[in-house]
């Protein structure tokens, strides 16, 4: 399977490309970083007992007064920094994950649906995506973000943090989704082995979720991987606006925003290093996608 | 009873410019058991008679009368719902391209598995090794083996047998084999029919054989229906529509097959072309391009009349000249 796999047109395809590589390497080092937070990173940025207010706002270790201690210098509360980014990059990645995992179920389901009823029920759900794409994203994703946490009770607010802003996100993302499938289902539905399917007499849904399915997901993962990174982006601007994941549980957006208060007092580095982090990682994410587009694209070969 | 009785059917498609009659009041039957060749040239309406029984009309298309009778009931008004039971474990189909019908993405053991587990009440274990008998029976080499592979392993011959496995796997009672060959080397082509037949045989299968291989039909069928612009021109038993054809037209068709005994130095062909469905004249749909018209062949339109041991849709035959 392995040897079948390394020998492919794909694996070639990649091995030849040093930009899919250099991407593949960042995106494998911050991912696994970013899982293995609580085994590699050298402090708990949540410990509160081991914070020490004397460590607050340490330079990196590569300045004149840096500590051994701190690879890239501490916040202003004695938090390392290289940890807080490790577990930043967790949360970041766990929202982004959880909110484009989302945006597919839901885009699936609605392409599918239009793409292979066809007439009224199609128009219905294509307008609505039409509708939905004439806003930005961010803006989608801010007031559904808005709304939700106002209709929550106090209480569950702090408990539903994450699955909100996953919502809000994943909500902003489907018509794309949704968009492609219904594309592409609308060729597959008039290909003979779907007319085949039901004239032996298999049901739609089956036709739709075991025929149709597996051959539209391709250019749908290929978007997925793109929108992973914006995804990655959304949640850091939603953060950086106040509005995402509060401080205690701080992702990469919060990092950057609570570091941006020390930038012109000289302590850069509480900032600059979840950024660039952060820009590293969705650089990765997109570079990789689009190789992913062109590598898939039989057109472009 | 016939298996299949489809009697004055008529199919419309209703266009901007007005409602084009496709299928003009075909009548034919079916017998257990029986092979009927649909012949015809292209647009003649054979592949939507096709269509039109198995329920699968492409809108706007749509049975505007008569009726398509399996087993002595109406399957033209059904439901789809009601009509998928229908589909595959009574009526089965082949389509003409191997390439395209079988889903790229599922190995062929899964698709056969999967058609059998639609119709019949069969453990996945059972299925399995049924769909490897299948397979088997349609001449697959390894077939324990083969079971996992996918499409795209296999050759087109060896895809339309699989395609055959897949429509006569639910053991229906009728198999419409839509030009199982046009997309098939020469060289397999008679293989391919040779195995439907063999297979048909042996399940009592009635077959619909559409197709535009004179050849093939009087190798294989029953009995043939000639079809010319929607409508039947001759139908009866091959030997004699091969032999001694009533209509004109189908004199036309077996002119135009090359023959080993007869040394001719020109086929003949049927000039001039079929005509839209729009522009279809009056009175004979065939007048323009026949050899004998008469008057009456460009005011009357001629039903099926008895000729001989046939039955032909011409004034000639039908005392029309009197």
């Amino acid at each position: 399977m392995l040897r079948r796999f390394l020998d492919s047109d794909f694996a070639y395809a990649f091995r030849r490309s040093p930009v899919a590589v250099i991407s593949t390497l960042v995106v494998v080092v911050v991912v696994l970083a970013a899982l293995l937070a609580p085994y590699l990173a050298p402090h708990n940025p949540f410990d509160l007992a081991s914070l020490d207010l004397m460590d607050s706002l340490k330079p990196p270790v590569f300045s004149a007064d840096g500590d051994s201690a701190f690879p890239l210098g501490t916040d202003d509360q004695g938090r390392d920094v290289l940890s807080t980014i490790m577990y930043g990059t967790r949360i970041s990645l766990e929202v982004a994950v959880l909110a484009i995992g989302f945006s597919l179920v839901v885009g699936i389901s609605i392409g599918l649906l239009a793409g292979y009823a066809g007439g009224a029920v199609d128009a219905v759900l294509m307008r609505i995506v039409d509708v939905q794409l004439t806003f930005p994203a961010i803006l989608i994703a801010l007031l559904v973000d808005g709304v939700v946490r106002a209709l929550l009770p106090r209480e569950m607010q702090e408990a539903l943090e994450i699955d909100v802003i996953v919502f809000a996100i994943g909500i902003s993302r489907w018509p794309q989704f949704a968009r492609t499938v219904r594309g592409s289902t609308l060729i597959e539905r008039g290909r003979d082995y779907v007319m085949a399917a039901r004239v032996i007499g298999i049901s739609s849904a089956r036709i739709m979720i075991s025929h149709i399915l597996p051959n539209v997901l391709g250019p749908v993962l290929v978007i997925a991987t793109l929108n992973l990174g914006l995804a990655i982006l959304d949640e850091a601007t939603l953060s950086f606006l106040g509005v995402g994941l509060p401080p205690t549980e701080p992702s990469l957006g919060t990092l950057i925003r609570i570091g941006n208060n020390f930038l012109f007092s000289g302590e850069w580095w509480i900032t600059i290093f979840p950024g660039l982090t952060l820009a590293a990682m969705v650089l990765s994410i997109n570079l990789l996608g689009d190789w992913l587009r062109d590598a898939l694209n039989p057109r472009l070969r | 009873m016939a298996l299949l009785d489809v009697i004055d059917l008529v199919v419309e498609f209703p266009t901007r410019r007005g409602t084009l009659r496709a299928l003009d009041g075909i009548s034919f039957s079916i017998e257990p058991g029986e092979i009927l060749g649909v012949v015809g040239e292209s647009g003649a309406g054979k592949s939507l008679t096709g269509s039109a029984i198995i329920g699968l009309l492409e809108p706007p298309g749509r049975v505007a009368s008569g009726q398509i009778q399996f087993e002595g009931s109406r399957i033209d008004r059904l439901s789809p719902a009601q009509m998928r039971p229908i589909r595959g474990r009574q009526i089965g189909a082949i389509f003409q391209d191997p390439l395209t019908t079988l889903d790229p993405l599922m190995s062929v053991g899964r698709q056969l598995v999967e058609t059998m587990q639609t119709h019949l009440k069969l453990s996945d274990r059972d299925a399995r090794a049924r769909a490897v008998q299948w397979l088997e029976e349609v001449g697959i080499p390894a077939a324990a083996e083969r079971v996992e592979a996918y499409p795209h392993q296999f050759s087109g011959g060896m895809r339309q047998r699989v395609v055959i496995a897949l429509a006569l796997c639910a053991e229906p009672k009728l198999v419409i084999a839509d030009e199982p060959t046009t997309a098939l080397d020469v060289s397999i082509q008679s293989q391919i029919i040779s195995l439907l037949k063999r297979l048909t045989e042996s399940h009592g299968t009635s077959v619909m054989l559409v197709t535009h291989d004179m050849g093939v039909i009087a190798e294989t069928c029953d009995r043939v229906a000639v079809m010319y612009a929607g409508r039947i021109a001759e139908i009866g038993p091959v030997a004699d529509v091969v032999r001694t054809p009533s209509h004109p037209y189908t004199e036309g068709l077996m002119g135009s097959i090359p023959s080993l005994e007869a040394r001719v130095e020109r086929l003949r062909q049927i000039d001039g072309a079929m005509p839209r469905l729009g522009a279809i004249p009056q009175g004979c749909a065939f007048n323009p391009r026949c050899g004998r018209t008469i008057a009456r062949c460009f005011t009357h339109r001629p039903d099926l009349m008895p000729a001989g041991a046939t039955q032909a849709a011409c004034w000639l035959v039908g005392g029309g000249a009197a």
